[in-house]
């Protein structure tokens, strides 16, 4: 296999990816679910740039938009995570089914 | 206005009806005069005293002026005044006609001049019920309707009139409606009178087939010509007709309404349950006369269930305490003997006897009115709870009511056919036909039911006005003759129910002369009739089943009545009956006949169960079970399958987010593979 530093950062988003998601999936601590949602994040960053080097900048453009949406939902999740904390007194999430019917 | 004379000249020439609308509108608008004073004047009495009786004896008058008008001018053909189209729908067009003949104009001054007596006396029965302004809305729109049945010229016209009268019946006998009972008999009255409309109605839709006209001078100037002689359909239009014949006019199957009937007014049921409105039924068999003509099974059909019904509602009328409810089966009765006049043929004899019957019936409902008037006042005076209506709580009212005693005397004596009074006349020529045309066992039954009539005549007078009197010690004082406005038209009635018969004697009898006034009137509308039956083979006997001329029968018959009544005063006179509270009900077999020989019971198990356990077994099984089931079903399949959808979401992300990366990589596999 041919592994230029394109491919090579393709694999690369592709597994912080995967680790990200099953993170989000088998953890139960909040902080590190919502630690795991950012890797994802990031995987997706790692690849636009990757793209942009043959597509062009405007890849780029949006890696800028990903974070700030991403530094804003930063810091509303973990206010929400520290509301649930004082009030369940834990960050478990099989804890907290308030969307259940 | 024209004047009366000149009125009379024109008319002369060719009969014309005169004021033709103003018959009908009278009524109508004294209906709408005392129904709008029943909301707006409800207190006061004055208005609807004057108003109703005033719009009925004003038609009355304008009824008399074409009577006479008629006289003079004797048409053939009847006089038809059309007055609009009141439908038009491809070849079927009825028009709002009036139909003015011999026939429709006699129905007409029995009509309005009964209900002119009745209403009089009304203003004196009815003076302190609150309802009284209704009463005379209801009353008069009575007579409205019944004049249109009379007057209609075609099959609707009269349907209309026919409905209206069950309505005003329905609306009358319920008068006092809080009482529940009294409300359930006029139900019972409107329901069973459905039954006989469903006939009428299904015999319209046949003539508009086959005749594809509705009205009567085409129907039955085509009759002969369009339908066989004893044909089916000729046979299934008039039992159809007949149908609503039994309901209107209380025949077997469908009289059990009448005598529940009593339970309005005894002015209602003088007029309607009595005189006028029951006798549609004959009314309408002698209207479509040439119908029944052409159809021997019917004929005989109408014969068998006139007699039928005669004899026993007579047999019922010997062991009933209620003094209304005696005479209600006397009138079932009587109809039964007009039925059996215009089955066997003789329809002029029909027309008669429902013409005296209307005097004397009228008079005696009118004085059982007064009777009961008299023994409510005395227990309302006393606060008794007694029914005033029990013979067993009369007894000697002779000495207290007079006048009421003497002419309730009038009428039992017109109505046993004792001579010279109407009822004599009419029912013997009745009885004679019946011999004569060869329809031996119902000659029998007629004779019998004769006897039967003085019988319980005779029964009711001495229970009610002789012996002691059993209406309480208190109660006794307060008897007493009711006022003017009330016996005058007692006295009116009784002078009718006396010479009413003397326009028809037979020639047959000796020393009386033979007078064919009303044989003669009637002769244009029964003719073509009559045409029909004898060239099939009618034929007058000159004696009676069991030989015997008609004169010989007819002294055979009064004698006969006289006996029964000498008979029945001497057995009764000295018999004492407790009053109704302390009675026990009779047993055997007047006991049978107490309890209407279990009619009602009958019909109660034969129809009303099995249509009861019918309609309860739809509403479980089709309504309960199948729709509501089903409805209810798919509610509960639709929550059921929300609920195993509802396990998927636990509320938990993690599951949510399981699913979705499931679902993700499902697409991917997809797209990869």
């Amino acid at each position: 296999m041919n592994l230029d530093i394109e491919n090579a950062a393709l694999i690369l988003s592709a597994f912080l990816f995967a680790v990200g998601t099953a993170g989000v999936l088998v953890r139960r601590n909040a902080i590190i679910v919502f630690m795991c949602v950012e890797l994802m994040l990031n995987a997706v960053n790692l690849t636009l740039v990757v793209f942009s080097r043959s597509l062009g900048l405007e890849a780029q453009v949006l890696v800028f938009f990903v974070m700030a949406v991403a530094a804003a939902e930063a810091a509303v999740g973990l206010a929400i995570i520290i509301a649930i904390f004082r009030h369940y007194e834990g960050v478990d999430v099989d804890r907290f089914n308030l969307l259940r019917w | 206005m024209v004047s009366l004379p000149l009125l009379l000249q024109e008319a002369h020439a060719a009969y014309e009806p005169i004021l033709p609308v103003w018959i009908l509108l009278l009524p109508l608008i004294g209906a709408v005069v005392n129904g709008i004073g029943a909301f707006m004047w409800r207190g006061s009495k004055s208005i609807p005293s004057l108003v109703g009786p005033l719009a009925v004896i004003g038609a009355f008058v304008v009824v008399v002026l074409n009577f006479v008008a008629m006289l003079t001018a004797a048409p053939h053909e009847p006089a038809i005044v059309s007055l609009w189209t009141w439908m038009a729908a491809g070849n079927l067009s009825v028009g709002v006609d009036l139909q003015f003949d011999q026939l429709s104009i006699l129905m007409c001054l029995v009509v309005t001049g009964v209900s002119s007596v009745i209403h009089v006396y009304s203003i004196g029965y009815m003076g302190e019920d609150p309802g009284y302004s209704r009463y005379f809305a209801y009353l008069n729109l009575f007579v409205f309707f019944m004049l249109v049945l009379v007057l209609g010229a075609n099959f609707p016209i009269t349907f209309v009139g026919w409905e209206g009268v069950g309505l005003c019946s329905y609306l009358l006998i319920g008068f006092w409606y809080e009482n529940q009972d009294f409300a359930s008999a006029g139900k019972k009255a409107f329901v069973v009178n459905r039954i006989g409309d469903f006939g009428f109605l299904v015999a319209m839709f046949l003539i508009f087939v086959h005749f594809g006209t509705l009205g009567y001078a085409q129907v039955f100037a085509a009759a002969p010509a369009t339908l066989a002689y004893g044909g089916v359909v000729v046979t299934a239009i008039t039992l159809f007709l007949f149908l609503g014949c039994t309901g209107k006019s209380a025949q077997i199957p469908l009289y059990v309404w009448l005598p529940d009937a009593m339970a309005g007014p005894t002015p209602v049921s003088a007029l309607i349950h009595a005189a006028t409105m029951v006798t549609a039924g004959v009314y309408l068999v002698a209207r479509t006369s040439v119908l029944f003509a052409m159809s021997p099974v019917s004929q005989a059909v109408v014969a068998a269930v006139g007699a039928g019904t005669a004899l026993l509602a007579a047999t019922i009328a010997t062991q009933q305490y209620d003094i209304k409810k005696v005479l209600a089966y006397s009138t079932v009765s009587q109809l039964g003997y007009m039925f059996l006049a215009v089955g066997i043929g003789a329809y002029t004899a029909g027309v008669f006897h429902l013409m005296t019957h209307a005097f004397f019936k009228a008079l005696l409902f009118l004085g059982s009115g007064a009777v009961i008037h008299a023994m409510h006042h005395a227990y309302h005076e006393v606060h008794s709870h007694e029914d005033p209506n029990d013979m067993r709580n009369q007894g000697g009212l002779r000495r207290y009511m007079p006048i009421t005693f003497t002419t309730m005397w009038v009428g039992t004596l017109a109505i046993s056919g004792i001579i010279p009074l109407a009822g004599f006349f009419s029912k013997d020529e009745i009885i004679w036909y019946t011999g004569a045309y060869g329809y031996g066992i119902l000659w029998g039954v007629a004779l019998v039911v004769a006897m039967l009539t003085a019988g319980y005549m005779t029964r009711l007078m001495v229970m009610t006005f002789y012996g002691e009197n059993r209406t309480g010690e208190k109660e006794r004082s307060h008897l007493h003759e009711v006022p003017a406005v009330m016996w005058i038209p007692l006295a009116i009635l009784a002078v009718l129910s006396v010479i009413g018969g003397w326009v028809n004697i037979p020639d047959a009898l000796p020393v009386l002369p033979g007078v064919h006034a009303f044989h003669d009137w009637l002769h244009p509308i029964f003719a073509p009739a009559r045409g029909i039956l004898e060239s099939h083979g009618l034929q007058e006997a000159h004696t009676s089943p069991i030989g015997g001329g008609e004169a010989m029968w007819a002294g055979i018959s009064t004698v006969a009545a006289a006996v029964v009544i000498l008979l029945t005063f001497r057995a009764l006179i000295h018999r004492t009956w407790k009053p109704a509270a302390e009675s026990v009900d009779p047993t055997g077999l007047a006991g049978v006949l107490y309890n209407k020989w279990y009619v009602d019971e009958l019909y109660d198990r034969m129809i009303i169960l099995p249509l009861l356990a019918l309609w309860r077994g739809c509403w479980r099984i089709v309504d309960a079970g199948l729709i509501d089931g089903s409805i209810n079903g798919l509610a509960s399949g639709t929550r059921a399958v929300g609920w195993i959808g509802s396990l998927f979401q636990t509320g938990r992300v993690s599951t949510y987010m399981f699913y979705f990366v499931t679902g993700v990589l499902v697409i991917l596999a997809t797209f990869l593979f």
